[in-house]
């Protein structure tokens, strides 16, 4: 692994959330004041199963460093199952970027719930950390997106 | 004419490239050959050409022509030209050498495309003649001769030396630079290989390839020849031909949005495809037989239309070895013949 | 087998019981086979040819000839029937409107072999229980034909056909292969090795789309990659990122649909082993949530529509292969 010697980087994340948990535990966490990194961007979706593999790919193109995926616990999706379907998704498309030799630290997914919000605020202090060591994403840069 | 010996081919290519950026065709670990910038260790390939044809030197399948940057309501146009730095490529066959011609017909032709014209201005086209051609080659059918090709300078292998002849300034520019590892020579073994070549090429499989039926006064029969749905049937509607070929030509231009700006590029479009000069009310060839018959109607009809008879083809053969159904304008041709 | 096939071609369309037939149809030289439909005994007996290099995976395009009027007959391969299967699963192909024979296979060959060993000028290629004998302008060759042998044959994972109507030649057995070697090599590699070789392959692109088109498993009406309001559908792999977005999205899509027929391997003119993408994910997915192979039933639920409440999280990434 590279490890980032730029003490001064800063990561873009970008944080899919579902509406109904990981959402609400985003929100939990600021109405108790813990702290998560700026660097965190959240994208709000009705459920981590409408996360479509071409989202993650995207938002490494437009110059995210690290991508996280957070939804209901298995068994509590609000659809029942969203989150069954999106774990398999996921794994089978993170293994194919490690296959591909995509830095793996710099994909997630994690299950937070609306109570969660400290969990949710230490994913992300944690996440953030994790993708801040690997440094700037080059593996699936696009450089027409870059600013120069 | 000049010689060098094959053994001291490298000696040649390091001196070349000393002075300009040399290109010549090189083995991929993997199988096929393709243009690689030349530096130390670069062998030149034995195949007969390369996967890719030598058109993305000139036209090269992405290439930005302008920038936009917004700020507020101001748009910056950013002219992103620059001057191209001079090459060589070296190892060109007669067929690309011809399709040089081709594409030139269609981009300095007024109003010149200033980004061809940029790099071709920049080129010293080196050819080598074929010594063995394959039995996907009908550069005959197009008035090609293998043995003698075009460019700005020309080499001629006769198994031990390589001779070379340069036709243009430029390419007596590049025998100069070389010209301290060059001794005059005897070209009768030469002339004993040609002649062998030649024979060969009267043998190929391909060699009595007619174009009599074709051109640009056969409009109407062919374009409504009942034959091209059965032609195109099994077309999976890929661009492999187009992508492989020296002399299709045609590209779309698109935006790509940054973020924070927009670049305007252009690349490389096949007639194949479904969006191919699509306008508002879209394609206006619905299916594939429209788009099939477009092909090979531009090669053998429209582009001789306007060019004086001369076919847009030049039978270098990769789209005979290439496409994935083996479906190609020599069978095309084959079909629509008037016997 | 030839004749065997010519004179089912010929009962079937004499009897009236199809009114076409899906093959392939004899070249210019001795390999450059197309698939063909032919409608009449006297185009069969001009034209039909199987042998060593029909290779092609015909079951696509019976998505659009099982929308046409009549009965089509259909010669499909072992590995063809699985694609065949999958297509039908997916309500494809209309299976009402095709007849389906079954043909032995024992591996075809692949021309771009024979030209990588400096054979050039072929001017026929004959089969003699298994040694090619090749004339060319240049003198004659004898080769094996398993040292020119396709990669997926060599990896041929099953000599069974999984649907037909009638069978020409034997019916074959499920075969243990060695066909996620390759995949296990790289998994083996650090995760920089593994970027430097995709880099080289996939940099080889000229997004033709041959993949795509030829891939029996890649049957949308509209591709997400020709959809001009996808933000994503560029003609051309403008940057390094699109190269990979591309196939990583097209093998994403046939994941867990893909039965591994290995077109997109053979189509490719850059000779970039997609296969291996695929095969990435039937291994994952064997690995991870049991053993799956794409058309073999047209009954099983899908990887990608199914799941089960123990499976493993993403995390299990982490704790695979090497860094």
């Amino acid at each position: 692994m590279q490890v980032n010697d730029n003490k001064d980087f800063e990561p873009v994340i970008v944080a899919f959330c579902c509406n109904w948990c990981s959402y609400a535990g985003a929100d939990l966490s600021g109405t108790n004041r813990l702290n998560y990194p700026t660097n965190v961007k959240i994208i709000r979706v009705p459920c981590s199963c409408r996360v479509n593999p071409m989202f993650i790919l995207r938002a490494f193109q437009r110059g995210a460093d690290g991508v996280i995926i957070c939804g209901c616990h298995p068994g509590d999706c609000h659809y029942t199952s969203g989150n069954y379907f999106a774990r398999r998704r996921m794994t089978l498309l993170f293994s194919m970027l490690d296959f591909l030799g995509i830095e793996r630290d710099r994909t997630r997914v994690e299950w937070v719930s609306a109570a969660e919000g400290a969990k949710f605020a230490a994913t992300m202090n944690e996440f953030t950390e994790a993708v801040k060591k690997l440094g700037p994403n080059r593996r699936l840069e696009d450089l027409r997106c870059k600013k120069q | 004419m000049l010689k060098i010996s094959l053994e001291k081919l490298d000696d040649l290519f390091a001196l070349a490239a000393q002075k300009q950026t040399l290109y010549i065709p090189a083995d991929r670990k993997d199988g096929g050959a393709e243009f690689t910038k030349w530096e130390n260790g670069i062998k030149l390939s034995n195949a007969l050409n390369t996967v890719r044809s030598a058109k993305d030197f000139f036209f090269p399948q992405t290439e930005n022509l302008v920038d936009f940057k917004m700020e507020g309501k101001n748009i910056e146009v950013i002219d992103i030209r620059e001057e191209s730095e001079d090459f060589v490529i070296f190892g060109v066959r007669a067929c690309d050498a011809e399709s040089f011609k081709i594409l030139d017909s269609v981009y300095l032709s007024d109003p010149v495309d200033s980004y061809y014209k940029n790099r071709r201005d920049h080129a010293t086209v080196v050819t080598m003649a074929c010594n063995r051609p394959s039995e996907t080659c009908f550069c005959s059918a197009f008035g090609i001769d293998a043995t003698a090709p075009d460019g700005d300078a020309a080499c001629y292998s006769d198994g031990k030396n390589l001779f070379i002849e340069a036709f243009t300034d430029k390419g007596k520019a590049f025998v100069d630079s070389v010209t301290s590892l060059l001794e005059e020579g005897d070209t009768a073994e030469l002339e004993a290989v040609q002649a062998k070549t030649k024979e060969i090429l009267s043998q190929l499989p391909l060699a009595n390839l007619s174009t009599d039926s074709f051109g640009g006064d056969k409009l109407n029969e062919l374009f409504n020849s009942e034959k091209w749905s059965e032609l195109s049937e099994s077309c999976l509607a890929c661009g492999t031909c187009t992508f492989v070929c020296p002399t299709c030509q045609c590209y779309d231009i698109k935006d790509f949005n940054t973020g924070h700006g927009i670049k305007r590029f252009r690349c490389w479009d096949s007639c194949m495809y479904s969006d191919f000069t699509k306008m508002a009310h879209g394609n206006p060839r619905l299916t594939q037989v429209e788009r099939f018959r477009q092909r090979f109607m531009h090669k053998l009809v429209y582009y001789p239309a306007n060019n004086n008879g001369k076919f847009g083809c030049v039978g270098c053969g990769r789209c005979l070895s290439k496409c994935p159904i083996s479906m190609n304008i020599v069978k095309v041709m084959k079909a629509l013949e008037v016997k | 087998m030839q004749k065997a096939i010519i004179e089912k071609a010929k009962q079937m369309l004499a009897d009236g019981s199809v009114n076409r037939v899906i093959g392939w149809k004899k070249g210019e030289f001795a390999y450059d086979v197309t698939p063909a439909v032919f409608e009449t005994a006297e185009e069969i007996d001009r034209d039909f040819v199987y042998d060593v290099f029909t290779s092609s995976n015909v079951s696509k395009y019976l998505v659009k000839e099982t929308k046409k009027e009549g009965k089509v007959l259909v010669f499909l391969k072992p590995c063809d029937t699985y694609s065949f299967n999958q297509l039908v699963k997916e309500h494809r192909i209309n299976r009402d409107n095709v007849y389906v024979v079954g043909i032995e296979c024992w591996g075809k060959a692949d021309i771009e072999k024979i030209k990588a060993s400096g054979i050039s000028g072929i001017k026929s290629i004959t089969n003699n229980e298994g040694t090619l004998t090749i004339d060319t302008i240049y003198g004659t060759e004898t080769i094996p034909a398993y040292e020119v042998m396709a990669e997926r044959c060599l990896n041929c994972k099953s000599k069974k056909h999984v649907d037909y109507d009638e069978l020409i030649g034997e019916d074959g057995e499920v075969i243990e292969t060695e066909r996620f070697d390759m995949v296990a090599q790289l998994e083996a590699m650090t995760a920089e090795e593994r970027y430097n070789f995709w880099r080289e392959q996939l940099s080889k692109c000229i997004r033709c789309n041959a993949c795509r088109n030829v891939c029996p498993a890649c049957t949308c009406e509209k591709c997400v990659f020709d959809n001009d309001d996808s933000g994503i559908a560029n003609k051309a792999a403008a940057d390094s990122f699109e190269e990979k977005m591309f196939h990583i999205i097209r093998a994403f899509h046939v994941a867990g649909r893909c039965t591994d027929c290995g077109e997109c391997s053979r189509v490719c003119p850059q000779n970039i082993p997609l296969h291996l993408l695929n095969r990435k994910f039937i291994k994952d997915i064997n690995e991870l949530y049991g053993e799956y192979q794409a058309g073999a039933d047209t009954e099983s639920r899908a990887p990608l529509n199914d799941y089960t409440f123990d499976d493993c999280e993403a995390s299990v990434v982490h704790e695979r292969g090497v860094e």
